[in-house]
C-alpha cells in the first residue's frame, strides 16, 4: 500500500484504471440486470419478486465495504500517515452512502410484496439505516474539518470512521441475533442455499456493481487530489 | 398481488442512484482536474 504513498505513481495507474473500471463494471451489470430481469426463473415461494435480490444484494455488499474502507483508511492515516488515506475515505464515503440508500430503497421495495410491510424495525434493517447515518455523519464531519482548518486530514473524521466500524458486524449477525423479519444468510464463502439458476446472475452485478463502485471512488480521489494541487498553488501564490 | 411494478421500482431507484453517483463522480473529477491544469498553464 505504500507504494501509492506518492499521489503521481497513485495517479499514474488511477487514470488508466478508471476507464477500464467503467466498462468492465457497465458490462457486466448490464449482463447480470438482463439475465435477472429475463433468464431466470421465478422463486417456487418468492416468485417473481426473487429478482429483486440481484441489485439489493450488491447495494447492501457495497454499502457494507465502502465502511470497512473507510475504516482501513482511517487506520492507515492514523497509524502510518499515509498521504492517500484521508483523500480515499472522503472520496468512499459518498458511494458507500448512495449504495447504503439503495440498499434501503430496495429492500423496502421487495419488503412489501413479500412481508406486506415496506418498514419494520427488524435488526437487519434497523442497522443498515445505522450505516445510513454514520455515512451522512462521516460526509458532514469531513466538510466541517476541511472548513474549519482547510485541512483535508481531519483526525477526528478518522477516528469517527474507526468507531463506526463497530456497527459492520452488528449488521453481519443482526439476523442471527434478532431473529425478526429479514430472512438469514443464503450465500457465505463454503456455498449457497440458492439455486444455481437463479444464482448466477448475482455474480454478474455483484462484480459490476463493485467495479462501478471502484470506479467512482478513484474518479473522486483524483478529484480530491486535484483540488488539493489547485489549493497548494493558492497557498502558494498568496504566501509570495 | 402483480409483482412486477415492485421489481421495476427496485431496479429503476437501483440504476439511477448508481448512474447518479457516476455521472457526479465524473464531473466533480472533471472540473477539479480541468481547474488544477488551467492553474498549472497559467504558471507558466
Amino acid at each position: 500500500m505504500h507504494a501509492f504513498a506518492n499521489p503521481a505513481r497513485f495517479l499514474g495507474i488511477a487514470r488508466p484504471a478508471t476507464g477500464w473500471l467503467l466498462v468492465l463494471g457497465l458490462a457486466l451489470a448490464v449482463v447480470g440486470v438482463v439475465g435477472g430481469l429475463t433468464l431466470t426463473p421465478p422463486d417456487y415461494l418468492q416468485g417473481e419478486t426473487v429478482r429483486i435480490m440481484y441489485v439489493h444484494v450488491p447495494a447492501a455488499w457495497l454499502g457494507m465495504a465502502g465502511w470497512a474502507g473507510i475504516a482501513a483508511a482511517a487506520i492507515s492515516q492514523l497509524v502510518w500517515r499515509h498521504p492517500l488515506a484521508a483523500v480515499a475515505g472522503r472520496a468512499i464515503a459518498p458511494c458507500g452512502a448512495t449504495f447504503t440508500a439503495i440498499c434501503l430503497v430496495s429492500g423496502s421495495i421487495w419488503g412489501r410484496p413479500t412481508w406486506g410491510t415496506w418498514w419494520e424495525w427488524d435488526g437487519r434493517l434497523t442497522s443498515m439505516l445505522i450505516l445510513f447515518f454514520l455515512y451522512l455523519g462521516y460526509i458532514a464531519l469531513a466538510a466541517a474539518e476541511a472548513d474549519r482548518g482547510g485541512s483535508a486530514e481531519g483526525r477526528i473524521t478518522a477516528i469517527f470512521g474507526l468507531v463506526g466500524a463497530i456497527n459492520l458486524p452488528i449488521i453481519h449477525y443482526s439476523v442471527l441475533w434478532w431473529r425478526t423479519l429479514h430472512q438469514g444468510q443464503s450465500i457465505s464463502l463454503s456455498g449457497s442455499t440458492i439455486a444455481p439458476s437463479i444464482l448466477w446472475p448475482l455474480g454478474f452485478t455483484f462484480f459490476g456493481f463493485t467495479f462501478l463502485f471502484a470506479a467512482a471512488v478513484l474518479m473522486r480521489m483524483r478529484a480530491g487530489l486535484a483540488r488539493a494541487r489547485v489549493e497548494a498553488r493558492l497557498r502558494r501564490a498568496s504566501a509570495q | 398481488m402483480n409483482p412486477w411494478p415492485f421489481v421495476i421500482a427496485a431496479y429503476a431507484a437501483s440504476l439511477v442512484g448508481t448512474a447518479a453517483l457516476l455521472i457526479a463522480s465524473f464531473a466533480s473529477m472533471r472540473r477539479a482536474e480541468a481547474e488544477a491544469g488551467k492553474l498549472r498553464r497559467d504558471d507558466r
